[in-house]
C-alpha cells in the first residue's frame, strides 16, 4: 500500500511539476505539430493523404517519447542541482520508487502533445479521428505513456555515469523516431533495423493506437508494449540499486 | 551614438573594438556556448543533425516526395540555424546565468564589437555542422554532388551560415527580456524547418506561407545550395546568395537594434537581471 502512495504521489507531483514548466509545455506540445505539419504536407505533397491520421498519431508518439528522452535521461543530475538527491536517496523506499513515478510524469506530460496534435489535425487538416476500438484506444494511451516513461527511466540509468546525460538522451529522440515506424512504415527501414525497432515500446504504443483507431488487433501490440515496459523495468531497478551503492561507498553521490 | 561610432573611432578606440570582436568574441563562445564540451557537442550537433537528414530522407521516401538528394541538402542548410540560433541565445542567458551580465553590460566595450564578436565564432561552427551533417548524411544515403561544385557548395554554406547567426541574434535580444527564450529559440527553428523548403517543396506550400519564407534565412541559401550540387556555377547563384546575405544582415540589424533598445530599457526599469 505504502509503495503504492509512493509511486502515485510521486508521479502526481512531478507531473504538476511538468505541467507548469515553460519547456516542457511551450516545447513539448508544439514541436509535435511542427513535425505533424510538416508530415501532413510531405504525405499530402507526395500524394498519400491517407497517411494523415498515421502523422498525427506519430507526431504524439513522438513528443512523448522527446520528453521521456530529454528530460529523464537527465533525471539524476537534475535531482543533484535541485539538491534534493541526497534526501531521496536517503528516504526509506527503494530508490527506484522514486525515480520511476518521475519518468513516469515526464512521460505523461505528453498527454499534451497528444491532444495538441490530435486537435491541430482535426481543426487545421481536417483530419477524422475513426476509433474502431475505443475501449482498446482509451488503454493504449496510457499504456503507451507508461512504457516509453519506463524506457525513458532505463535510459537514464543506462547514462547514469555521465554529466551529459539529457544531451545525449536528446541525441536519441530521431534515431527512434526512425526505428520505431512512427511517421512512416517500418518496411521503408533496412531489415536489419526490424529487430531493434521490435525492442522498442514506441513501436508496439504506435501500433497499438493506429491498430485502435484504424482497426486492427491493438491487444496484441498493447500485451507487448506492456511487457517491454516490465523488462526496461527490470533494467531500470537492477543498474539504479548499482548505482546507490557504488555511489554511497565512494561518496560520490552528490558530485556533478 | 557612443557604441555604433566604430568606423568613426579613434586609433586606439578602433583597436580596442578590435580586441573585443575578436579576442572577446572567442573567449566569449568558449565560456558560454555550453554545447563545446565534447560529451554534449557530439551528440547535440553531430549524431542528431545527422539523424534528423535520415528521417526525412526516409520520411521523403515513404511520401514519395523528393529523392534523397533534396533531404540531405536541405536539412544539412537548415542545420546551420542550429548553432546561430542557441549560441546567440546563450550569449545573453549565459551571462545571466554566471552574473556577469550586469558587469557587461555596465563596460564601455563597443556594443556592435561585443555582439557581433561573439557571432563570429558561432558561424564558423553553424558551418562545420553543416558540413558534417552533408558529408554524414550523403554517405549514409549514398548521394553524392560533383567535386566541381564543392567550392562553390562552401560559399553557400557559409553565407548560410551568417544568415542563420543573423537570425540568431533576434534570440539573443530577446533573451534581454524574456527568460525561458530558449523555448521562442525552439519554435524559430521550428518555422526555419516548416517555411523554408527544406523538407516540402515551396511551390507546393500555400501562397502565404511561400510569402514567408522570402524573407527567412535558408530560403534562398538552399535554393542556390540545390542549384549548385546540380551542376550551376556559383555566379548562376549570386543573386541568392546576395539575397542570403541580405536576409541575414536585416534580421542582425534588427536584432542589434532591438539587444540596444533592450538593454536600456532594462537599464531604465532596473529589470536586466529579473527577466
Amino acid at each position: 500500500m505504502r509503495t503504492l502512495r509512493v509511486l502515485a504521489l510521486g508521479w502526481l507531483v512531478h507531473f504538476k511539476i511538468m505541467s507548469r514548466s515553460p519547456f516542457a509545455i511551450g516545447v513539448g506540445a508544439t514541436w509535435p505539430i511542427v513535425n505533424a505539419t510538416l508530415a501532413y504536407f510531405m504525405y499530402r505533397a507526395g500524394g498519400h493523404p491517407q497517411t494523415l491520421l498515421y502523422a498525427s498519431l506519430g507526431s504524439a508518439v513522438a513528443g512523448i517519447w522527446s520528453m521521456a528522452a530529454i528530460d529523464s535521461s537527465g533525471a539524476i543530475q537534475r535531482l543533484r542541482w535541485w539538491g534534493t538527491l541526497e534526501l531521496l536517496v536517503a528516504a526509506p523506499v527503494p530508490f527506484a520508487f522514486v525515480l520511476l513515478p518521475m519518468a513516469i510524469a515526464v512521460s505523461s506530460a505528453g498527454i499534451y502533445a497528444l491532444g495538441t496534435t490530435l486537435v491541430w489535425g482535426r481543426l487545421v487538416y481536417g483530419i477524422p479521428l475513426p476509433l474502431e476500438h475505443p475501449l482498446a484506444f482509451v488503454l493504449a494511451v496510457p499504456v503507451t505513456i507508461a512504457s516509453v516513461g519506463v524506457l525513458g527511466f532505463a535510459l537514464g540509468m543506462v547514462l547514469v555515469r555521465f554529466r551529459t546525460a539529457s544531451h545525449i538522451g536528446n541525441s536519441l529522440e530521431y534515431p527512434v523516431w526512425i526505428a520505431s515506424g512512427l511517421f512512416f512504415p517500418l518496411a521503408v527501414l533496412p531489415g536489419w533495423s526490424h529487430p531493434v525497432s521490435w525492442a522498442l515500446a514506441p513501436t508496439w504504443g504506435m501500433r497499438a493506437l493506429l491498430h485502435s483507431a484504424l482497426g486492427g488487433n491493438p491487444w496484441r501490440d498493447l500485451a507487448v508494449c506492456g511487457g517491454l515496459a516490465l523488462v526496461y523495468g527490470a533494467i531500470g531497478v537492477a543498474i539504479v540499486d548499482r548505482f546507490v551503492d557504488a555511489a554511497r561507498r565512494r561518496a560520490t553521490l552528490s558530485l556533478t | 551614438m557612443t557604441n555604433l561610432r566604430i568606423f568613426s573611432a579613434t586609433r586606439p578606440e578602433f583597436v580596442a573594438g578590435l580586441r573585443v570582436f575578436f579576442v572577446g568574441g572567442v573567449i566569449s563562445y568558449r565560456a558560454l556556448f555550453n554545447w563545446l564540451n565534447p560529451w554534449i557537442f557530439l551528440p547535440t550537433l553531430v549524431v542528431a543533425p545527422i539523424f534528423q537528414v535520415l528521417f526525412f530522407a526516409y520520411l521523403g521516401r515513404a511520401a514519395g516526395l523528393e529523392s534523397d538528394r533534396f533531404y540531405v541538402i536541405g536539412n544539412a542548410l537548415q542545420i546551420a540555424a542550429l548553432p546561430g540560433l542557441f549560441a546567440m541565445a546563450f550569449t545573453i542567458t549565459g551571462e545571466r546565468y554566471s552574473q556577469t551580465l550586469a558587469p557587461l553590460l555596465a563596460t564601455p566595450a563597443n556594443r556592435a564589437a561585443l555582439f557581433l564578436g561573439r557571432a563570429l565564432p558561432v558561424t564558423v561552427n553553424a558551418a562545420f555542422v553543416c558540413v558534417v551533417s552533408f558529408v554524414g548524411g550523403g554517405l549514409l544515403l549514398h548521394v553524392s554532388v560533383p567535386a566541381s561544385s564543392l567550392l562553390s557548395l562552401a560559399v553557400v554554406i557559409l553565407a548560410t551560415s551568417l544568415s542563420c547567426t543573423g537570425f540568431g541574434f533576434l534570440g539573443g535580444a530577446i533573451g534581454l527580456r524574456v527568460r525561458d527564450s530558449i523555448v521562442l529559440i525552439n519554435l524559430l527553428d521550428a518555422t526555419l524547418l516548416v517555411f523554408c523548403g527544406v523538407n516540402i517543396p515551396l511551390d507546393t506550400l500555400p501562397a502565404w506561407m511561400q510569402a514567408t519564407a522570402e524573407a527567412l534565412p535558408v530560403t534562398h541559401g538552399l535554393e542556390a545550395a540545390r542549384r549548385v550540387a546540380d551542376g550551376a556555377a556559383l555566379g548562376d547563384v549570386s543573386g541568392l546568395v546576395l539575397v542570403e546575405l541580405a536576409v541575414g544582415a536585416a534580421y542582425a540589424a534588427l536584432g542589434y537594434a532591438l539587444l540596444r533598445y533592450l538593454e536600456n530599457a532594462s537599464r531604465r526599469n532596473a529589470t536586466l537581471e529579473t527577466a
